[in-house]
Protein backbone atom coordinates (compact mmCIF):
# COMPACT_ATOMS: atom_id res chain seq x y z
CA UNK A 1 0.00 0.00 0.00
CA UNK A 2 1.68 3.54 -0.80
CA UNK A 3 2.61 5.84 1.57
CA UNK A 4 -0.60 8.25 2.30
CA UNK A 5 -0.45 11.49 3.44
CA UNK A 6 -0.82 12.84 7.01
CA UNK A 7 -1.58 15.70 8.09
CA UNK A 8 -1.55 16.59 11.81
CA UNK A 9 -1.64 20.04 14.00
CA UNK A 10 2.24 20.38 15.18
CA UNK A 11 1.99 22.30 18.51
CA UNK A 12 4.44 24.54 20.42
CA UNK A 13 6.17 21.53 22.54
CA UNK A 14 6.68 19.25 19.41
CA UNK A 15 3.92 17.07 19.62
CA UNK A 16 1.59 16.24 16.67
CA UNK A 17 -2.36 16.19 17.05
CA UNK A 18 -4.80 15.38 14.77
CA UNK A 19 -7.90 17.90 16.09
CA UNK A 20 -8.16 21.24 17.39
CA UNK A 21 -10.09 21.75 20.25
CA UNK A 22 -10.86 24.51 22.43
CA UNK A 23 -11.56 23.24 26.28
CA UNK A 24 -13.32 24.73 28.84
CA UNK A 25 -12.19 22.94 31.73
CA UNK A 26 -14.08 22.66 34.84
CA UNK A 27 -11.29 22.20 37.88
CA UNK A 28 -13.53 20.67 40.26
CA UNK A 29 -17.64 19.59 39.96
CA UNK A 30 -19.05 23.06 41.38
CA UNK A 31 -17.69 24.73 38.23
CA UNK A 32 -19.08 22.35 35.65
CA UNK A 33 -22.19 24.60 35.12
CA UNK A 34 -20.16 27.56 34.56
CA UNK A 35 -18.06 25.20 31.98
CA UNK A 36 -20.82 24.07 30.33
CA UNK A 37 -22.54 27.73 30.20
CA UNK A 38 -19.47 29.53 28.53
CA UNK A 39 -19.02 26.07 26.16
CA UNK A 40 -23.33 27.25 25.40
CA UNK A 41 -22.44 30.25 25.20
CA UNK A 42 -19.05 29.59 22.50
CA UNK A 43 -20.23 26.96 20.60
CA UNK A 44 -17.35 25.26 18.86
CA UNK A 45 -15.63 25.23 22.24
CA UNK A 46 -15.77 21.97 24.51
CA UNK A 47 -16.95 21.74 28.28
CA UNK A 48 -15.40 18.32 30.05
CA UNK A 49 -17.53 18.27 33.23
CA UNK A 50 -16.40 15.44 35.75
CA UNK A 51 -17.49 14.86 39.41
CA UNK A 52 -14.44 15.60 41.21
CA UNK A 53 -11.58 17.68 42.18
CA UNK A 54 -12.53 18.83 46.18
CA UNK A 55 -10.59 17.73 49.22
CA UNK A 56 -8.58 15.42 46.60
CA UNK A 57 -5.17 14.49 48.55
CA UNK A 58 -2.24 12.09 48.32
CA UNK A 59 -1.82 10.31 45.17
CA UNK A 60 -5.07 11.06 44.50
CA UNK A 61 -5.11 13.81 43.89
CA UNK A 62 -1.28 13.66 41.82
CA UNK A 63 -3.29 12.01 39.74
CA UNK A 64 -5.73 14.00 39.36
CA UNK A 65 -3.91 17.37 38.52
CA UNK A 66 -1.59 15.33 36.27
CA UNK A 67 -4.58 13.96 34.89
CA UNK A 68 -6.39 17.16 33.93
CA UNK A 69 -2.93 19.23 32.92
CA UNK A 70 -1.97 16.03 31.05
CA UNK A 71 -5.57 16.45 29.04
CA UNK A 72 -5.06 20.39 28.54
CA UNK A 73 -1.61 19.81 27.28
CA UNK A 74 -2.76 16.84 24.77
CA UNK A 75 -1.80 17.66 20.76
CA UNK A 76 -5.40 17.66 20.24
CA UNK A 77 -6.37 20.66 21.77
CA UNK A 78 -5.47 24.27 20.69
CA UNK A 79 -6.17 26.26 23.77
CA UNK A 80 -7.64 25.99 27.18
CA UNK A 81 -9.86 28.23 29.65
CA UNK A 82 -9.77 26.69 33.37
CA UNK A 83 -12.32 27.32 35.71
CA UNK A 84 -12.49 26.67 39.18
CA UNK A 85 -14.24 27.55 42.22
CA UNK A 86 -10.75 29.40 44.01
CA UNK A 87 -7.82 30.55 41.99
CA UNK A 88 -5.19 28.31 43.72
CA UNK A 89 -5.82 24.92 42.42
CA UNK A 90 -7.02 26.62 39.02
CA UNK A 91 -3.69 28.20 38.70
CA UNK A 92 -1.97 25.17 39.21
CA UNK A 93 -3.88 23.60 36.43
CA UNK A 94 -3.63 26.01 34.01
CA UNK A 95 -0.06 26.58 34.56
CA UNK A 96 0.84 23.34 33.90
CA UNK A 97 -1.37 23.50 30.84
CA UNK A 98 1.04 26.47 29.56
CA UNK A 99 4.05 24.74 30.18
CA UNK A 100 2.91 22.45 26.63
CA UNK A 101 3.41 26.72 24.93
CA UNK A 102 -0.42 27.19 24.36
CA UNK A 103 -2.43 29.47 25.01
CA UNK A 104 -4.60 29.34 28.40
CA UNK A 105 -6.89 31.48 30.61
CA UNK A 106 -8.06 30.69 34.09
CA UNK A 107 -11.26 32.02 35.70
CA UNK A 108 -12.18 31.57 39.83
CA UNK A 109 -15.21 31.73 40.96
CA UNK A 110 -15.29 33.01 43.87
CA UNK A 111 -16.13 36.49 44.67
CA UNK A 112 -17.34 37.03 41.37
CA UNK A 113 -20.26 34.14 40.64
CA UNK A 114 -21.21 31.86 38.06
CA UNK A 115 -22.83 34.64 35.57
CA UNK A 116 -19.56 37.56 35.73
CA UNK A 117 -17.16 34.40 34.84
CA UNK A 118 -19.86 33.36 31.99
CA UNK A 119 -18.97 36.55 30.75
CA UNK A 120 -14.79 36.98 31.14
CA UNK A 121 -14.44 33.55 30.23
CA UNK A 122 -16.71 33.57 27.32
CA UNK A 123 -14.74 36.57 25.95
CA UNK A 124 -11.83 35.13 26.68
CA UNK A 125 -13.25 31.59 24.83
CA UNK A 126 -14.54 33.06 21.80
CA UNK A 127 -11.00 34.89 21.13
CA UNK A 128 -9.36 31.78 21.89
CA UNK A 129 -11.64 29.62 19.59
CA UNK A 130 -10.98 32.55 16.30
CA UNK A 131 -7.62 31.65 17.41
CA UNK A 132 -7.51 27.87 16.89
CA UNK A 133 -9.45 28.26 13.73
CA UNK A 134 -6.25 30.23 11.66
CA UNK A 135 -4.02 26.96 12.91
CA UNK A 136 -3.50 24.81 9.78
CA UNK A 137 -2.69 20.99 8.95
CA UNK A 138 0.95 20.10 7.74
CA UNK A 139 2.08 17.46 6.88
CA UNK A 140 3.13 14.96 10.24
CA UNK A 141 4.52 11.37 9.87
CA UNK A 142 2.96 8.27 11.18
CA UNK A 143 5.68 7.84 13.83
CA UNK A 144 4.50 11.66 15.16
CA UNK A 145 1.45 10.48 16.67
CA UNK A 146 0.73 8.91 19.90
CA UNK A 147 -1.63 5.69 19.68
CA UNK A 148 -3.36 4.02 22.24
CA UNK A 149 -5.52 0.58 22.64
CA UNK A 150 -8.26 -1.03 24.55
CA UNK A 151 -10.83 -3.14 23.94
CA UNK A 152 -14.49 -3.12 25.59
CA UNK A 153 -17.09 -5.57 26.06
CA UNK A 154 -15.63 -7.99 24.51
CA UNK A 155 -16.50 -11.44 23.65
CA UNK A 156 -14.66 -13.93 21.81
CA UNK A 157 -15.02 -12.77 18.59
CA UNK A 158 -12.46 -10.15 19.70
CA UNK A 159 -9.77 -12.93 20.73
CA UNK A 160 -10.62 -14.11 16.97
CA UNK A 161 -10.94 -10.82 15.16
CA UNK A 162 -11.08 -7.55 15.91
CA UNK A 163 -8.17 -7.80 18.51
CA UNK A 164 -5.94 -9.62 16.04
CA UNK A 165 -6.87 -6.55 13.32
CA UNK A 166 -5.80 -4.19 15.78
CA UNK A 167 -2.18 -5.98 16.24
CA UNK A 168 -1.61 -5.31 12.42
CA UNK A 169 -2.22 -1.75 12.90
CA UNK A 170 -0.25 -1.73 16.12
CA UNK A 171 2.74 -3.48 14.50
CA UNK A 172 2.80 -0.89 12.00
CA UNK A 173 2.37 1.80 13.72
CA UNK A 174 5.52 0.84 15.95
CA UNK A 175 7.19 -0.09 12.96
CA UNK A 176 6.72 3.26 11.34
CA UNK A 177 8.80 4.86 14.76
CA UNK A 178 5.53 5.31 16.55
CA UNK A 179 4.22 4.96 20.37
CA UNK A 180 1.83 2.73 21.45
CA UNK A 181 0.19 2.78 24.96
CA UNK A 182 -1.62 -0.61 26.23
CA UNK A 183 -3.11 -1.33 30.08
CA UNK A 184 -5.95 -3.08 31.43
CA UNK A 185 -3.70 -4.16 34.04
CA UNK A 186 -5.92 -6.51 35.47
CA UNK A 187 -7.22 -8.01 32.66
CA UNK A 188 -3.87 -9.76 32.04
CA UNK A 189 -4.48 -12.34 34.55
CA UNK A 190 -3.36 -15.35 33.50
CA UNK A 191 -1.77 -14.05 30.31
CA UNK A 192 0.65 -11.41 32.16
CA UNK A 193 3.46 -14.44 31.55
CA UNK A 194 3.41 -13.82 28.02
CA UNK A 195 3.64 -9.62 28.25
CA UNK A 196 6.19 -10.03 31.28
CA UNK A 197 8.19 -12.15 28.65
CA UNK A 198 8.09 -9.39 26.20
CA UNK A 199 9.39 -6.97 28.48
CA UNK A 200 12.41 -5.60 26.40
CA UNK A 201 14.57 -5.30 29.58
CA UNK A 202 14.40 -6.84 33.42
CA UNK A 203 14.03 -3.36 34.43
CA UNK A 204 11.12 -2.72 32.33
CA UNK A 205 9.95 -6.54 33.86
CA UNK A 206 9.96 -5.73 37.40
CA UNK A 207 8.26 -2.47 36.87
CA UNK A 208 5.42 -4.00 35.00
CA UNK A 209 5.19 -7.06 37.37
CA UNK A 210 5.36 -4.79 40.40
CA UNK A 211 1.95 -2.82 38.35
CA UNK A 212 0.51 -6.43 37.90
CA UNK A 213 0.65 -7.53 41.76
CA UNK A 214 -0.11 -4.49 42.87
CA UNK A 215 -3.65 -4.63 41.00
CA UNK A 216 -4.06 -8.28 41.76
CA UNK A 217 -3.38 -8.21 45.32
CA UNK A 218 -5.75 -5.16 45.52
CA UNK A 219 -8.53 -7.45 43.90
CA UNK A 220 -7.56 -10.45 46.49
CA UNK A 221 -8.03 -7.90 49.04
CA UNK A 222 -11.18 -7.47 48.61
CA UNK A 223 -12.66 -11.22 48.60
CA UNK A 224 -15.04 -10.00 45.99
CA UNK A 225 -16.44 -12.27 43.25
CA UNK A 226 -15.63 -11.11 40.41
CA UNK A 227 -17.88 -12.66 37.62
CA UNK A 228 -19.72 -9.83 36.49
CA UNK A 229 -17.48 -7.18 36.70
CA UNK A 230 -14.47 -8.90 34.92
CA UNK A 231 -15.37 -10.77 33.35
CA UNK A 232 -18.39 -8.25 32.58
CA UNK A 233 -22.12 -9.17 32.39
CA UNK A 234 -21.69 -8.48 28.90
CA UNK A 235 -18.09 -10.27 27.91
CA UNK A 236 -20.41 -13.39 29.56
CA UNK A 237 -23.00 -12.77 27.39
CA UNK A 238 -20.99 -12.88 24.39
CA UNK A 239 -19.28 -16.18 25.32
CA UNK A 240 -16.25 -15.43 27.50
CA UNK A 241 -16.17 -17.54 30.54
CA UNK A 242 -13.19 -16.43 32.97
CA UNK A 243 -10.49 -13.74 33.63
CA UNK A 244 -7.93 -15.80 31.67
CA UNK A 245 -9.81 -16.20 28.44
CA UNK A 246 -11.17 -12.40 28.61
CA UNK A 247 -6.73 -11.62 29.38
CA UNK A 248 -5.78 -14.10 26.49
CA UNK A 249 -8.08 -12.11 23.62
CA UNK A 250 -7.04 -8.59 25.04
CA UNK A 251 -3.19 -9.55 24.74
CA UNK A 252 -4.19 -10.42 21.11
CA UNK A 253 -4.27 -6.86 20.37
CA UNK A 254 -1.14 -5.69 21.55
CA UNK A 255 0.69 -7.18 18.54
CA UNK A 256 4.70 -8.32 18.30
CA UNK A 257 6.72 -5.33 19.36
CA UNK A 258 8.76 -5.72 22.58
CA UNK A 259 7.45 -3.56 26.14
CA UNK A 260 9.66 -0.79 26.44
CA UNK A 261 8.46 0.85 29.12
CA UNK A 262 5.61 0.12 31.77
CA UNK A 263 3.82 3.72 32.55
CA UNK A 264 2.03 4.91 36.14
CA UNK A 265 -1.15 6.05 35.34
CA UNK A 266 -1.15 9.00 32.80
CA UNK A 267 2.23 9.36 32.70
CA UNK A 268 3.52 10.10 29.38
CA UNK A 269 5.99 7.39 27.63
CA UNK A 270 9.48 8.59 26.51
CA UNK A 271 10.57 5.57 24.75
CA UNK A 272 9.40 5.16 21.11
CA UNK A 273 7.43 1.64 20.63
CA UNK A 274 4.78 -0.56 22.35
CA UNK A 275 4.26 0.62 26.09
CA UNK A 276 1.79 -0.47 29.16
CA UNK A 277 0.47 1.16 31.19
CA UNK A 278 -1.27 0.71 34.90
CA UNK A 279 -4.67 1.05 34.41
CA UNK A 280 -8.29 0.26 34.73
CA UNK A 281 -10.01 -1.65 32.43
CA UNK A 282 -13.26 0.03 32.41
CA UNK A 283 -13.38 2.08 29.09
CA UNK A 284 -13.79 5.75 29.83
CA UNK A 285 -11.02 5.90 32.32
CA UNK A 286 -8.86 3.92 30.20
CA UNK A 287 -8.91 6.34 27.51
CA UNK A 288 -8.92 9.40 29.96
CA UNK A 289 -5.78 8.28 31.59
CA UNK A 290 -3.95 7.92 27.77
CA UNK A 291 -5.42 10.61 26.82
CA UNK A 292 -3.68 12.57 29.14
CA UNK A 293 -0.37 11.00 28.44
CA UNK A 294 -0.98 12.72 25.36
CA UNK A 295 -2.41 9.87 23.12
CA UNK A 296 -4.26 11.48 20.14
CA UNK A 297 -5.70 8.63 18.56
CA UNK A 298 -7.74 5.58 19.91
CA UNK A 299 -8.54 1.98 18.72
CA UNK A 300 -11.23 0.09 19.96
CA UNK A 301 -12.03 -3.34 19.37
CA UNK A 302 -15.11 -4.53 20.60
CA UNK A 303 -17.45 -7.29 20.58
CA UNK A 304 -20.99 -7.25 21.81
CA UNK A 305 -20.80 -3.01 21.68
CA UNK A 306 -18.79 -0.91 24.06
CA UNK A 307 -19.79 2.83 22.28
CA UNK A 308 -17.71 4.58 24.29
CA UNK A 309 -15.85 7.92 22.83
CA UNK A 310 -13.57 10.50 24.42
CA UNK A 311 -13.52 14.61 24.12
CA UNK A 312 -10.04 14.70 22.98
CA UNK A 313 -8.83 11.45 21.96
CA UNK A 314 -11.33 10.00 19.11
CA UNK A 315 -11.75 6.74 19.28
CA UNK A 316 -12.41 3.80 16.31
CA UNK A 317 -14.11 1.21 16.78
CA UNK A 318 -13.71 -2.40 15.46
CA UNK A 319 -15.60 -5.61 15.49
CA UNK A 320 -15.88 -8.94 14.33
CA UNK A 321 -19.01 -9.30 15.67
CA UNK A 322 -22.04 -10.35 12.94
CA UNK A 323 -24.35 -9.17 15.50
CA UNK A 324 -23.09 -6.48 16.76
CA UNK A 325 -22.02 -4.94 13.16
CA UNK A 326 -26.10 -5.10 11.91
CA UNK A 327 -27.52 -4.32 15.13
CA UNK A 328 -25.19 -1.26 16.08
CA UNK A 329 -23.90 0.04 13.15
CA UNK A 330 -23.78 3.90 13.86
CA UNK A 331 -21.30 2.63 16.45
CA UNK A 332 -18.80 0.43 14.07
CA UNK A 333 -15.95 2.41 12.10
CA UNK A 334 -14.48 -0.98 10.82
CA UNK A 335 -16.13 -4.10 10.51
CA UNK A 336 -13.97 -7.43 10.13
CA UNK A 337 -16.34 -9.86 10.79
CA UNK A 338 -15.51 -11.62 7.62
CA UNK A 339 -12.47 -12.68 9.62
CA UNK A 340 -14.69 -15.25 11.70
CA UNK A 341 -15.45 -16.91 8.13
CA UNK A 342 -11.94 -16.71 6.73
CA UNK A 343 -13.53 -14.46 3.52
CA UNK A 344 -9.67 -12.52 4.54
CA UNK A 345 -6.55 -12.92 6.06
CA UNK A 346 -5.27 -10.37 8.80
CA UNK A 347 -3.19 -8.75 6.08
CA UNK A 348 -6.44 -7.21 4.54
CA UNK A 349 -7.93 -6.49 7.90
CA UNK A 350 -4.87 -4.77 8.67
CA UNK A 351 -5.11 -2.27 5.56
CA UNK A 352 -8.94 -2.13 6.02
CA UNK A 353 -8.06 -0.71 9.72
CA UNK A 354 -5.10 1.14 8.45
CA UNK A 355 -7.25 3.10 5.80
CA UNK A 356 -9.86 4.28 8.40
CA UNK A 357 -7.00 5.37 10.77
CA UNK A 358 -5.63 7.25 8.15
CA UNK A 359 -8.72 9.04 7.68
CA UNK A 360 -9.59 9.53 11.03
CA UNK A 361 -6.01 11.34 11.53
CA UNK A 362 -6.89 13.83 8.57
CA UNK A 363 -10.19 14.90 9.84
CA UNK A 364 -12.48 12.04 9.23
CA UNK A 365 -15.11 12.02 12.15
CA UNK A 366 -15.03 8.97 14.18
CA UNK A 367 -18.68 7.54 14.83
CA UNK A 368 -18.31 7.86 18.31
CA UNK A 369 -17.64 11.74 17.49
CA UNK A 370 -20.52 11.92 14.91
CA UNK A 371 -22.63 10.64 18.25
CA UNK A 372 -21.58 13.36 20.46
CA UNK A 373 -19.51 10.55 22.95
CA UNK A 374 -17.25 12.78 25.35
CA UNK A 375 -17.21 10.22 28.01
CA UNK A 376 -14.50 11.86 30.43
CA UNK A 377 -14.11 9.64 33.63
CA UNK A 378 -10.85 10.34 36.08
CA UNK A 379 -9.57 7.72 38.03
CA UNK A 380 -9.81 7.70 41.64
CA UNK A 381 -7.03 5.86 43.36
CA UNK A 382 -8.82 6.16 46.98
CA UNK A 383 -11.46 8.72 48.46
CA UNK A 384 -11.68 11.83 49.19
CA UNK A 385 -10.84 13.42 52.52
CA UNK B 1 -18.73 1.53 8.33
CA UNK B 2 -16.18 -0.19 6.38
CA UNK B 3 -15.57 -4.18 5.34
CA UNK B 4 -12.57 -5.61 3.35
CA UNK B 5 -13.78 -7.35 0.11
CA UNK B 6 -14.31 -10.95 0.74
CA UNK B 7 -13.04 -13.91 -0.84
CA UNK B 8 -15.31 -17.05 -1.63
CA UNK B 9 -12.99 -18.93 0.25
CA UNK B 10 -15.92 -20.78 2.37
CA UNK B 11 -16.98 -20.63 5.93
CA UNK B 12 -16.81 -22.50 9.05
CA UNK B 13 -19.03 -23.35 11.97
CA UNK B 14 -16.79 -22.92 14.96
CA UNK B 15 -12.87 -21.57 14.97
CA UNK B 16 -10.09 -23.02 17.50
CA UNK B 17 -7.29 -20.64 18.11
CA UNK B 18 -3.88 -23.52 18.48
CA UNK B 19 -3.64 -26.77 18.25
CA UNK B 20 -4.34 -28.74 20.91
CA UNK B 21 -7.21 -26.08 22.54
CA UNK B 22 -9.80 -27.78 23.98
CA UNK B 23 -12.35 -25.95 23.20
CA UNK B 24 -13.50 -23.60 19.61
CA UNK B 25 -15.84 -20.66 19.04
CA UNK B 26 -18.84 -20.51 17.41
CA UNK B 27 -18.51 -18.19 15.01
CA UNK B 28 -22.56 -18.21 13.82
CA UNK B 29 -25.17 -19.46 16.18
CA UNK B 30 -24.90 -23.62 15.87
CA UNK B 31 -27.55 -26.21 16.17
CA UNK B 32 -26.65 -29.68 17.90
CA UNK B 33 -25.60 -32.17 14.94
CA UNK B 34 -22.50 -32.39 12.78
CA UNK B 35 -20.34 -29.39 11.83
CA UNK B 36 -17.33 -27.85 9.87
CA UNK B 37 -14.61 -26.21 12.07
CA UNK B 38 -10.66 -25.26 11.58
CA UNK B 39 -7.34 -24.20 13.66
CA UNK B 40 -6.57 -20.62 13.16
CA UNK B 41 -2.84 -21.42 13.57
CA UNK B 42 -2.57 -24.06 11.41
CA UNK B 43 -5.53 -23.79 9.09
CA UNK B 44 -6.24 -27.76 9.27
CA UNK B 45 -10.03 -28.04 9.13
CA UNK B 46 -12.04 -30.78 10.91
CA UNK B 47 -15.31 -31.69 11.97
CA UNK B 48 -16.74 -31.49 15.09
CA UNK B 49 -20.19 -32.96 16.72
CA UNK B 50 -22.55 -30.33 18.67
CA UNK B 51 -24.61 -32.14 21.51
CA UNK B 52 -25.90 -28.93 22.28
CA UNK B 53 -27.28 -25.56 20.41
CA UNK B 54 -23.86 -23.61 20.55
CA UNK B 55 -24.69 -19.36 20.09
CA UNK B 56 -22.23 -17.21 17.98
CA UNK B 57 -19.21 -16.88 20.09
CA UNK B 58 -19.80 -19.32 23.03
CA UNK B 59 -17.59 -22.43 23.17
CA UNK B 60 -17.60 -26.23 22.64
CA UNK B 61 -15.68 -28.99 24.13
CA UNK B 62 -13.58 -30.61 21.39
CA UNK B 63 -12.45 -33.47 23.72
CA UNK B 64 -14.11 -35.28 26.88
CA UNK B 65 -12.98 -32.99 29.72
CA UNK B 66 -12.54 -34.62 33.58
CA UNK B 67 -13.66 -32.40 36.73
CA UNK B 68 -11.34 -29.97 37.76
CA UNK B 69 -9.74 -30.67 34.66
CA UNK B 70 -6.88 -27.93 32.95
CA UNK B 71 -9.06 -26.29 29.60
CA UNK B 72 -6.78 -24.95 27.19
CA UNK B 73 -7.83 -21.88 24.82
CA UNK B 74 -5.12 -19.99 22.62
CA UNK B 75 -2.88 -23.22 23.69
CA UNK B 76 -3.14 -21.53 27.38
CA UNK B 77 -4.96 -22.52 30.69
CA UNK B 78 -8.19 -20.69 30.58
CA UNK B 79 -9.59 -22.16 33.99
CA UNK B 80 -10.68 -25.76 35.44
CA UNK B 81 -14.03 -27.68 34.56
CA UNK B 82 -16.17 -27.54 37.34
CA UNK B 83 -17.74 -30.80 36.62
CA UNK B 84 -16.94 -33.16 33.71
CA UNK B 85 -18.03 -31.64 29.90
CA UNK B 86 -18.39 -34.64 27.22
CA UNK B 87 -16.73 -33.28 23.37
CA UNK B 88 -19.41 -31.51 21.60
CA UNK B 89 -21.21 -29.45 24.79
CA UNK B 90 -21.80 -26.15 25.57
CA UNK B 91 -18.44 -25.03 27.69
CA UNK B 92 -19.02 -21.17 29.57
CA UNK B 93 -19.66 -20.23 33.15
CA UNK B 94 -22.16 -23.23 34.51
CA UNK B 95 -19.07 -25.70 33.70
CA UNK B 96 -15.95 -23.51 33.51
CA UNK B 97 -14.60 -21.89 36.38
CA UNK B 98 -11.26 -19.47 36.91
CA UNK B 99 -7.70 -21.12 37.58
CA UNK B 100 -6.81 -17.60 39.14
CA UNK B 101 -9.65 -15.63 40.90
CA UNK B 102 -10.40 -17.99 43.29
CA UNK B 103 -13.64 -15.86 45.09
CA UNK B 104 -14.90 -16.07 41.36
CA UNK B 105 -16.69 -18.90 41.51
Amino acid sequence: MAEKRLTGYRRADGRVGIRNHVLILPVDDLSNAAAESVARAIPGTLALPHPYGRLQFGADLDLFFQTMIGTGANPNVAAVVVIGIEPTWTERIASGIAEAGKPVAQFSIERHGDLRILEMAGRRAAQLLQDASELSRVPVERGELLMSIKCGESDTTSGLGSNPATSEAVDRHIAAGGTVIFGETTELTGGEHLIAERCATDEVRKKFQGFFDGYFALVERTGANLLGSQPTQGNIRGGLSTIEEKALGNIQKTGTAPVVDALAPAERPTRAGLNFMDTSCAAAEFITLTAAAGAVIHLFPTGQGNVVGHPVEPVIKITANPLTRSTMSEHIDVDVSGLLQLDYDLAAAGDRLEDVIDRTVNGRLTCAEALGHREFALTRLHPSA
Amino acid sequence: MTEPASSPAGGVDFLAHNQGDDVAVAVRDTGPGAAGAAYLDSGERFGITARDAIPLGHKIALRDLGEHADVLEYGVLIGLTRSPVAAGELVHTHNLRSARWQKSV
